[in-house]
């Protein structure tokens, strides 16, 4: 890359020139600054503000204006003296050529997103510069825009020009966005009478055949039954296969170590490894300290969760209920997640999965407590814990994904990837799956197990005496 | 192949135009979509775009021309409000809907770009469709009264372009304004209904003192409806009244527009 940075691509120099061929995004110096302390600084009321005005208007004037304006930022980034500033992006630089799949990889709150709504304009960079070469699309969300009262025809049509097609272009794509949904027979009912299964699969059907350079994705994988999901990734492979390039979020490790061909890791804002993404997602499962074994939401409003339940904790804990950031291999480990019930009368399923370094889920584990299971749930809270026995699971670090669901018909309240993490230390000697054998010992789980062993002295007795018997 | 340069925003941007034009598909259907939506699941449908006008010109016939006698010029009470209510309920409507339009999309706002200025833009074209249909309610007054067409007429195009240049201005204005302060909503209609009795809707403008039509004048609401009044009534048009509303009302849309330019960087961090 030439570093060179100049106000119009089409004034650039000579090297430049040669990297617009084959560079689609380039991100240089991107950075972006979040002023906390919004909510205490705009005033709701508009007498209120006036009333402040009023006694300070120079102090007022600057108070608004600090919410978007940052001069007073130091350049070099320092703000050891601003505790109300917060780097969502800093100092973020990369190329991406033409035809990668590149996926974004770091815990919530790494700047991920803030990345993409940037590059995708949503909100403007406080610092640096990004130029973007060729039609860009982008899914932060399936199906935004829709319409309840319009029906699938003109949702299909309002949702394509959203996404930035024009009128002809759905049109020549109507009937494969129609095929692809599977929703032929309602598609000139109103999207109101669909069930949220048909309406996301046909908000995906929309984005997924825009036919963009650059097609900027954000968790759309999430969604959607496994046959749908099966489905959409392959039509990401097609999309990769045409050549396209893919900016892709997820906290689904499987799925961008399949489709990407790089990964770039973020972490506070930063780049912290950008690579291939078997070596990235390695790095991410490995150096995370930062995954910690225990997550509180203390403001109901943000905490979690849909309609009926709302996640408030999730913790790993030893046997005495305290919370563990590593166990003993030989010992029971339980996750615990407390939940409110904010409305009666619905059948809940709480479940986990377990994921390990690799990103592979080691188990899925339901709330099959007789006491509980197809039960209705009303008002409260609920401290519902799974318990892993003792020599199951194998040393190493392991990420707990907690979901709720409500039963009946099938609707998820939350279900927050990777959340907490613990660490199994490995152990020897009696009572270890592993007793006295100090190697190598594979395997995603390390059951101890019961070994029966029968004996007979003779081989050639045994053999006789069956010979006998029959 | 297009190259979109992502920089920080830095003073103030004049409109671009090319963008919109790009984006004019999906104009088409936002407005589409309101249209379709506002009557959704309505018996009367459509018929509602004459008849809460229509509601509102026989109220005030009742209450001002047959009560309180307000004079008209010698215009039929009846036909003189028609006349100011049809252009009214569509500035009073496009503006609310405009003042609120990010607001209310604000679920659209944070996920997908487009040019932001179609958001305050898109009602004041969704509007028109009412108003277009309540210009059937115009016609049959202005038939029922007998009423020739003069050469005025010609002139009606200028005024309506004029007519949606007032919510233009507001909207700009008060849309970005609308993300930071919630009141807006709140204040957008007692101020409507007050606004009404700013403008001659109700009454002639010929009540006013020679000495303020100047400054009333300066109202933009009060040129829409002497010219509307004048183009279809006929009548010596009252340049008067109309030319400093529209100064004043192409400068509410600019100054709109620049302010609007400004705040669209930051309505979604704020918003």
């Amino acid at each position: 890359m030439c570093g060179v940075t100049t106000e119009r691509p089409e004034t650039k120099g000579e090297c430049d020139r040669m990297s617009n061929e084959d560079l689609a995004v380039t991100a240089d110096g991107l950075s972006k600054v979040y002023r906390l302390g919004l909510k205490e600084q705009v005033h709701d009321t508009f007498a209120r503000a006036a009333i402040d005005f009023i006694r300070s208007p120079l102090q007022n004037y600057r108070k608004y204006r600090s919410l978007y304006q940052f001069d007073d930022v130091a350049a070099d980034g320092s703000t050891a003296d601003q505790a109300d500033i917060l780097w969502a992006l800093r100092d973020v630089s990369f190329d991406i050529k033409r035809g990668e799949v590149v996926g974004f990889i770091g815990r919530n709150g790494a700047g991920k997103s803030t990345l993409l709504k940037i590059l995708t304009r949503i909100t403007p960079p406080t610092r640096g510069r990004a130029e973007i070469r060729g039609r860009v699309a982008s899914l932060l969300e399936v199906g935004t825009g829709f319409h309840r009262e319009l029906s699938g025809r003109e949702n299909i049509y309002l949702n394509g020009t959203i996404l930035g097609m024009t009128k002809r272009e759905v049109e020549s794509k109507f009937d494969e966005i129609v095929e692809f949904s599977g929703v032929e027979r309602f598609i000139d009912t109103p999207v109101k009478r669909y069930s949220s299964g048909m309406a996301v699969r046909l908000a995906f059907a929309v984005a997924a055949h825009l036919e963009p350079e650059i097609l900027i994705i954000d968790e759309v994988l999430a969604v959607g039954d496994a046959e749908f999901q099966k489905k959409c990734i392959s039509k990401m492979q097609d999309v990769r296969k045409q050549g396209r390039t893919v900016l892709f979020v997820s906290h689904n490790m499987p799925a961008v170590a399949m489709l990407c061909s790089r990964a770039i890791l973020l972490n506070g804002g930063q780049v912290v490894m950008d690579g291939p993404p078997g070596e990235v997602i390695g790095h991410y499962f490995s150096s995370d300290g930062s995954a910690s074994a225990e997550r509180e939401w203390l403001d109901p409003e943000t905490a979690p969760g849909r309609d009926v339940a709302r996640l408030r904790s999730v913790r790993v804990v030893d046997r005495d209920g305290r919370t563990a950031r590593s166990v003993d291999i030989r010992e029971d480990v339980g996750i615990e997640m407390v939940f409110d019930v904010i409305r009666p009368g619905y059948k809940l399923l709480p479940h986990y999965y377990i994921y390990n370094e690799e990103g592979s889920v080691v188990f899925a584990s339901l709330n099959q407590d007789p006491n509980w299971y197809e039960k209705t749930y009303s008002v409260g809270r609920y401290a519902s814990t799974m318990w892993i026995p003792g020599n199951y699971l194998t040393s190493g670090t392991l990420l707990v994904t907690p979901t709720v669901i409500t039963r009946s018909p099938d609707s998820l309240q939350f279900d927050e990837p990777q959340i907490i993490g613990f660490n199994v230390r490995d152990n020897m000697g009696p009572g270890t799956a592993r007793g006295e054998w100090g190697g190598e010992l594979p395997g995603a789980v390390r059951p101890l197990l019961k070994w029966t062993t029968e004996y007979s002295s003779e081989t050639t007795e045994r053999k006789d005496f069956e010979r006998q018997q029959s | 192949m297009p190259v979109v340069v992502i920089k920080p925003p830095t003073g103030w941007e004049a409109i671009d135009f090319k963008e919109l034009r790009q984006y004019r598909d999906l104009f088409y259907f936002l407005v589409l979509r309101d249209v379709k939506v506002l009557y959704a699941q309505s018996v009367l449908g459509f018929s509602w775009a004459i008849l809460n006008p229509a509601v509102q010109i026989i109220l005030f016939t009742v209450i001002f021309g047959k009560i309180a006698n307000v004079p008209t010029d010698g215009i039929p009470y009846f036909l003189f409000s028609t006349v100011a209510i049809i252009p009214w309920t569509y500035m009073s409507e496009a503006m609310a809907q405009s003042s609120q339009s990010l607001v209310s999309e604000q679920g659209m706002l944070g996920k997908v770009y487009f040019p932001r200025m179609i958001y305050p833009l898109t009602p004041l074209l969704s509007k028109l469709v009412d108003f277009s249909i309540s210009l059937l309610l115009l016609l049959g007054v202005l038939i029922y009264y007998k009423v020739t067409p003069t050469w005025n007429l010609l002139l009606l195009p200028i005024f309506v372009v004029y007519m949606m240049l007032i919510p233009a201005g507001i909207g700009l204005w008060l849309s970005s304004l609308a993300v930071r302060f919630r009141d807006v909503k709140f204040a957008m209609s007692f101020i409507i209904r007050l606004l009404i009795y700013t403008a001659p809707v109700l009454y002639s403008a010929s009540l006013i003192p020679p000495e303020y039509r100047l400054l009333y004048s300066l109202n933009p609401i009060v040129g829409v409806m002497e010219g509307f009044r004048a183009s279809l009534l006929g009548g010596a048009v009252p340049w008067e009244f109309i030319v400093p509303g529209m100064v004043v009302g192409v400068l509410m849309a600019l100054t709109g527009a620049m302010y609007f330019r400004r705040m669209e960087r930051v309505i979604v961090d704020v918003i």
